[in-house]
């Protein structure tokens, strides 16, 4: 069925035996956060199991059934229900509190991160690289830098797993979602599908290849390109035909997508929008849904006429209109220096 | 051993009627209690049958045993199978219906022919189930999930739907009769105070069952309408959203795991006090910790949907709540164990079984405290951490519940003994396989082995291993009672009205009871588990 090249690819010897690790690699920040919540998570239950299985032990003993000796009837008591109530709640909202925590530094990517937008399908992943770089099933990243993933599914519900980072995030079909993450050991690391997507979803595998900033400058510059994410859906864009409407220094028929991106738009039934990548997106793919303010609904819809990538292109393209716009692809200026290349050769 | 002891029976429910037409055509609860034993029975070991399979294929990293399609059939008709037409009717129908009516002192439920038909709504769901087994199956995961299920896959999604959906009748049905029953035909001096734990659990299930199961009739209806006609509801292009059926579908099967253990847990709360010769400990907080659990237990779906895309803010409120649903579930485990203090505690099979309940419960529990940690569910969700989790709740709990509640009934369904010494030995057998099997599968999942993979790397295999070899062990363990009290029901001893010395109406008629339970209804004039007013058999007492 053509998957034992995937399998072969994996990590991992021959023999069972060789490899029997118990705990999964640490390499992005967030690992080190969960697997501390995890070890007090361990310890507590290992102190509570400890307690009620001794306590029942010892129960079991000393008041198993003798000749000569009544059970004695206890009917309860409020003190204990009360206690036994109020400190486990107590002890459940710190963690609650603990997971949540992680879960908003999780879900949260830092404002400067490399944006890498990603295409799920039955039983692959894409990436698209902002200088252009595309992969299939492989993910080239460096170590120390904020990776932020804009990810959509062409077809059913995927989920973007990578156990060693400890972030999951499912990719839904029909719209953006995003996860990040920043890597912190070199190495390589396993891309699952962890969202159940049909017959090879146990084939949906893929590696994400942590480098050093030199090694990846140098992946960066040996890897074929075609330009930037955002030049290509500036092709598409003219392809398409948008500038008719879509006009830059004039206003046209459509509006002008100057500093559209980020920023809030009024809608025509009096609704104010930020326009983020889902809103270009359904602008785009089914235009009657959200009318700017002033303008009639003319546009023709594009589902089912851009295909993901395309309308990966198309979005990093609206976003480099914008001139301040947070971590926007192909906008040099924000990227820290040292960790980016400038462009790639081709 | 096996002296046939030829005396002259008195009528009861087994030899009142002869023939097929009897058992096929009857309204008495303890009969279709029998028939819903032998229909789940069946569906439990097809479902283990597959369970098997599925372990068999996962105890090499390359998927070799079977193909992909037929192993995603497999976990998909596994999960289903012992949902829907096992752990979900498995004590409620069984138990429930041959005990609840005793256990409130009246002839029968408040609708015996709905009762009846409710087993036939099974049987025919049943057999859909079966025949869309036969023709091809299914394989979109027990969860249906959208767009695959509606768009994508091209197995039997519509009929496999609406085997559950009929199946979902019979609950809501057998829901009914309980919570009426309950209500309006309790004996004269059976106060909601004095009620056995059992019914209280079982009154909290049928709420779940009455006021759920009708969501996940409506949920199945419009995925069989939307992958019929492509009504677009699920389905993004055109604007419809695949996230509503998660929703709609774990509005319901949420609340659809406490159905399957709050009678378990009231099992438990029989047999505590029974072989601790006690009244239960704190019995009010037992009572309303059932019915905090099956309220609660409709706040908290979206937890199954951390990392699915809902907002930070939902989640936030999901993840405190499912906190506090797990307050009751600790509430009833330290009133168990402190029934046990200064108790008089004898361990025959049926208290090996709730002990047992009581530590696989307990690391259920507890783990499920780790999964409604959001940072820390992102991680494990979908890993074999959940899988592990929950296989600990159902079947660590509920099966363990549901054999003890079938060992502790037994005399009184069967009117014999089951031989003490092989259930105590399977109960052993069914403690130490079942935790090789899924304690593994804790570490596989933080390790990051995803669920429902059919070949995986290969530094997973030592643990798969090990689960593998316990499924095998377990199975003994589940097959050893199914012989056993086969055997029994002609060379079992037997058993008398009540051999445990057990409090409960039930007990107070005979073994097997006549066909309308008691000669006279009774008056019931004691509080619940009065057990300083029984004494305990000593053939019970000596066996220890």
């Amino acid at each position: 069925m053509g998957l034992t090249p995937n399998i072969e690819r994996l990590r991992g010897s021959k023999n069972m035996f060789e490899t029997f690790p118990l705990w999964p690699v640490q390499a992005s920040t967030i690992a080190g956060q969960l697997d501390l919540l995890y070890v007090f998570l361990l310890l507590l239950s290992l102190v509570t199991c400890t307690a009620i299985f001794t306590t029942i032990t010892v129960f079991a003993i000393k008041y198993r059934r003798r000749h000569g000796r009544e059970a004695e009837q206890i009917h309860g008591s409020i003190i204990l229900e009360i206690a036994w109530s109020v400190i486990p709640l107590g002890i459940f909202l710190v963690i609650f509190a603990w997971g949540a925590i992680i879960y908003f530094h999780e879900r949260t990517p830092p404002r400067d991160s490399t944006e890498i937008y990603t295409v799920a399908k039955q039983w692959m992943w894409k990436f698209q690289h902002p200088e252009g770089q595309r992969e299939i099933n492989e993910l080239h990243v460096p170590v120390g830098r904020d990776v932020k993933l804009i990810l959509t599914s062409q077809d059913v519900i995927h989920s973007f797993y990578v156990p060693a980072f400890r972030i999951k995030q499912d990719v839904l079909p029909g719209r953006y979602v995003t996860a990040w993450f920043r890597a912190t050991k070199p190495g390589t690391y396993h891309l699952f599908c962890a969202e159940y997507c049909g017959t090879m979803h146990s084939g949906m595998l893929g590696q994400i290849v942590v480098m050093d900033p030199s090694d990846y400058q140098t992946w960066l510059a040996t890897s074929r390109t075609f330009g930037s994410l955002a030049a290509a859906g500036q092709s598409q864009f003219e392809q398409l035909g948008c500038p008719t409407c879509h006009r830059f220094e004039t206003q046209g028929r459509g509006p002008t997508l100057n500093g559209v991106y980020g920023n809030p738009v009024t809608l025509e039934d009096g609704r104010t929008v930020i326009a983020d990548e889902n809103y270009i997106r359904e602008s785009v793919l089914n235009p009657g849904a959200k009318i700017v303010s002033g303008f009639k609904n003319i546009m023709p819809v594009f589902q089912g006429l851009v295909d993901e990538e395309q309308m990966n292109e198309l979005v990093a393209y609206v976003k480099s209109l914008s001139v301040p716009p947070a971590g926007s692809a192909g906008n040099p200026t924000l990227i820290p220096p040292g960790t980016q290349p400038q462009h790639p050769k081709e | 051993m096996a002296t046939a002891v030829v005396t002259t029976e008195r009528e009861n429910y087994i030899n009142s009627e002869y023939g097929i037409r009897s058992w096929l055509l009857t309204t008495d609860h303890k009969r279709i209690a029998l028939l819903y034993l032998l229909s789940i029975t069946f569906f439990f070991f097809i479902g283990g049958f597959f369970a098997l399979l599925i372990r068999l294929e996962l105890l090499t990293p390359a998927g070799d045993l079977v193909q992909a399609d037929t192993y995603n059939k497999l976990f998909t008709m596994h999960g289903q199978i012992m949902v829907f037409f096992f752990l979900i009717p498995s004590i409620p129908a069984v138990l429930g219906n041959f005990l609840v009516p005793m256990m409130i002192g009246a002839k029968d439920l408040a609708f015996p022919r709905i009762n009846l038909l409710s087993w036939y709504l099974y049987i025919f769901g049943g057999c859909m189930m079966l025949h869309c087994i036969v023709t091809g199956g299914v394989d979109t995961g027990w969860t249906f999930y959208t767009p695959f299920s509606t768009a994508f896959t091209n197995t039997k999604v519509i009929e496999a739907g609406l085997s559950i959906f009929i199946v979902g009748f019979s609950s809501i049905l057998t829901g009914l009769n309980f919570v009426v029953s309950i209500h309006r035909m309790r004996a004269p001096g059976l106060t909601w105070s004095r009620l056995p734990l059992f019914l209280w659990s079982i009154y909290a299930t049928s709420i779940i069952f009455l006021l759920g199961t009708p969501v996940l009739a409506i949920t199945l209806l419009l995925l069989i309408f939307e992958r019929a006609f492509h009504l677009g509801i699920f389905d993004p292009t055109r604007g419809g959203d695949p996230l509503l059926f998660q929703h709609l579908f774990w509005f319901y099967s949420h609340p659809a795991v406490y159905i399957m253990i709050l009678p378990a847990m009231g099992v438990v709360s029989e047999i505590i006090p029974c072989f601790s010769r006690k009244r239960v400990f704190g019995y009010s907080f037992v009572a309303m910790s059932s019915i905090a659990i099956a309220v609660f237990g409709f706040l908290v779906w979206a937890h199954h949907m951390f990392v699915a895309g809902i907002s930070l803010y939902s989640a936030l409120f999901f993840s405190i709540l499912s906190y506090l649903v797990a307050v009751p579930s600790a509430v009833k485990v330290f009133n168990w164990t402190a029934t046990m203090y200064k108790g008089s505690i004898s361990f025959s099979t049926p208290m090996l079984y709730a002990l047992g309940f009581i530590g696989l419960f307990t690391i259920g529990g507890l783990t499920g405290l780790f999964l409604a940690a959001l940072g820390f569910d992102v991680h494990v969700t979908d890993t074999y951490f959940v899988i592990a989790h929950f296989h600990y709740i159902m079947v660590g709990g509920a099966v363990m519940g549901y054999l003890g509640g079938l060992h502790f009934w037994w005399p009184k369904i069967s009117g014999r003994m089951y031989p003490e010494a092989w259930g105590r030995l399977a109960a052993a057998i069914v403690f130490i396989g079942f935790n090789l099997t899924f304690f593994p599968q804790f570490i596989l999942g933080y390790m990051g082995m995803p669920r429902r993979y059919w070949q995986y790397p290969p530094e997973f295999q030592v643990l798969n291993v090990f689960s593998t070899a316990g499924s095998t062990i377990l199975a003994v363990g589940y097959l050893l009672p199914m012989i056993y009290m086969l055997w029994s029901l002609r060379y079992g001893k037997i058993a008398g009205d009540n051999p445990w010395g057990a409090a409960g109406l039930e007990w107070k008629t005979a073994s097997p009871p006549p066909t309308f339970n008691f000669d006279e209804t009774p008056e019931v004039t004691w509080e619940a588990y009065n057990y300083d007013e029984i004494p305990m058999p000593e053939e019970v007492s000596l066996e220890r």
